[in-house]
């Protein structure tokens, strides 16, 4: 699962970089687009895996799901 | 300033072991019994001669005390060279004595690494690993368990008796009633567990590390119970009941027998002792340091042990924080591991994996060591975060 037309409306290129620096460059990046956006990380860190989707748990963001990159896709609901 | 005279100031406060988990301080008895027995006991055991005889002694007294605290019979124990080789000769053994069955291994997602690496040896050979669930807190998923082990060609399961990474100690006896019902030998790893809880009943194979308990490095108890298909996956070697090749580190095995015998009587203290501090840290940490994530099980847990991950914080820069502090703790973070990935537990669990940071007591720890972490703890996380331009995200 990704955005609903698969696109999202940001990119965050990660790659290369390592946890928790994804996850940073995501609280920064969230907050600043409107209710409803989908950011999609790239992050090759396997960590990223991990840590995103407890990222949005913990802020009560909703994580949309794995997209291709390898990337996450996390939609800001508040 | 006189000359000579100490500024206290400048004094740092004396270490702070926190990684129990790793390994534990050298008992006393340990220390004690290891240098009598390089004295008495570097004669191979298997020969002849009158030194020989004495290293014998000193061998089954060791045996037989090890066996006395763990309830099981002298014979069903060997010592291994440490307890990642008894960890590989018990899943790698357990499944070689079961071929006939089949080449089925079901093992939880949370297993040490030992277990692991001994399971993908199994699978690149050509078997099969089923790997099982657990849920947030690190519990075992038991009906997925039970589900894998009624499997065809199950030939053996292996169940960490409580997490060495989160503490979450797993439904050992059920998981075992259910290999029980279809015949499957149960395999446990009681490295967490064996000085410090009792051993859960029901297992066919069960090893452990005594270095864990206070007893010297370079020991492993591998136990295989009688009437257990297991057959050795090494080369022939006749000692130890051809369980485990090569001469063994005596005077280390004798330091080992003693230490457990010692922290064996006062076990159930410690528990209480050691619980009640891993409370007040859950509790302080959860509290005092913000976006915290304390993971593993709250109440069914090892009484020593506490896990949690510290959002936005660099889990390799905390550990050298903590050390310049004084603080010795361990970390499931990906930059602290050789491979950078991040821990398979606390990916298995689905929480937090970086800034992550593990305290595991001993029994020398105070509660003096514990309130001063905790005092620093907060301090050192915020500073990282500041330095890293995180603080408010």
């Amino acid at each position: 699962m990704s955005a609903p037309d698969g696109q999202p409306d940001v990119v965050l290129d990660c790659l290369g970089q390592r946890c928790p620096l994804p996850v940073i460059a995501l609280a920064r990046r969230l907050p600043e687009l409107p209710v409803g956006a989908v950011v999609r990380v790239l992050a090759d860190d396997p960590a990223a895996a991990v840590d995103i989707p407890a990222w949005c748990r913990m802020r009560q963001q909703e994580f949309l799901g794995n997209a291709p990159g390898p990337g996450y896709d996390v939609r800001r609901t508040h | 300033m006189p000359a000579g005279a100490i500024a206290w100031a400048d004094v740092t406060a004396s270490p702070v072991y926190l990684d129990a988990a790793t390994a534990a301080p050298l008992h006393p008895v340990a220390r004690q019994a290891l240098l009598a027995a390089l004295d008495d006991g570097w004669a191979d055991p298997d020969r002849l001669y009158s030194q020989s005889r004495r290293a014998r002694q000193l061998l089954d007294a060791a045996r037989e005390a090890t066996a006395d605290t763990l309830g099981v019979r002298p014979d069903e124990l060997s010592f291994t060279a440490s307890g990642t080789t008894a960890a590989h000769a018990a899943v790698l053994g357990g499944l070689r004595g079961r071929r006939r069955a089949g080449r089925v291994l079901v093992h939880s997602a949370i297993e040490h690494s030992a277990v692991l690496y001994a399971a993908e040896q199994h699978v690149a050979d050509g078997g099969t690993a089923v790997e099982v669930p657990v849920d947030r807190l690190g519990r075992l998923d038991l009906d997925a368990w039970s589900t894998a082990v009624s499997g065809a060609q199950v030939a053996s399961a292996a169940l960490i008796a409580a997490s060495h990474e989160v503490g979450t100690v797993q439904p050992v006896e059920a998981a075992a009633a259910a290999c029980a019902r279809i015949g499957v030998p149960l395999y446990v790893d009681a490295a967490q567990v064996v000085g410090r809880l009792p051993v859960p009943p029901g297992w066919s194979v069960l090893t452990a590390s005594a270095r864990k308990w206070g007893g010297p490095p370079g020991v492993g108890l591998l136990v295989v119970r009688k009437g257990t298909r297991w057959e050795s996956p090494w080369p022939t070697d006749e000692r130890e009941s051809g369980r485990t090749p090569g001469t063994l580190n005596l005077p280390a095995v004798v330091a080992a027998a003693a230490s457990l015998r010692a922290v064996a009587t006062d076990a159930a203290a410690q528990a209480t002792r050691l619980a009640a501090l891993v409370d007040r840290i859950r509790a302080r940490v959860a509290a005092e340091v913000p976006d915290v994530e304390v993971v593993g099980d709250p109440e069914h847990r090892l009484p020593h042990l506490v896990t949690f991950s510290c959002l936005y914080v660099d889990g390799e820069a905390l550990l050298h924080a903590l050390d310049r502090r004084g603080f010795a703790v361990s970390s499931g973070s990906s930059c602290t591991s050789s491979t950078l990935r991040p821990s398979h537990v606390l990916e298995a669990m689905g929480v937090l994996s970086h800034g992550n940071v593990r305290v595991s007591l001993h029994a020398g720890n105070t509660e003096a060591d514990v309130e001063r972490f905790l005092t620093e703890l907060p301090g050192i996380v915020a500073d990282l975060r500041e330095q890293a331009g995180v603080v408010g995200l």
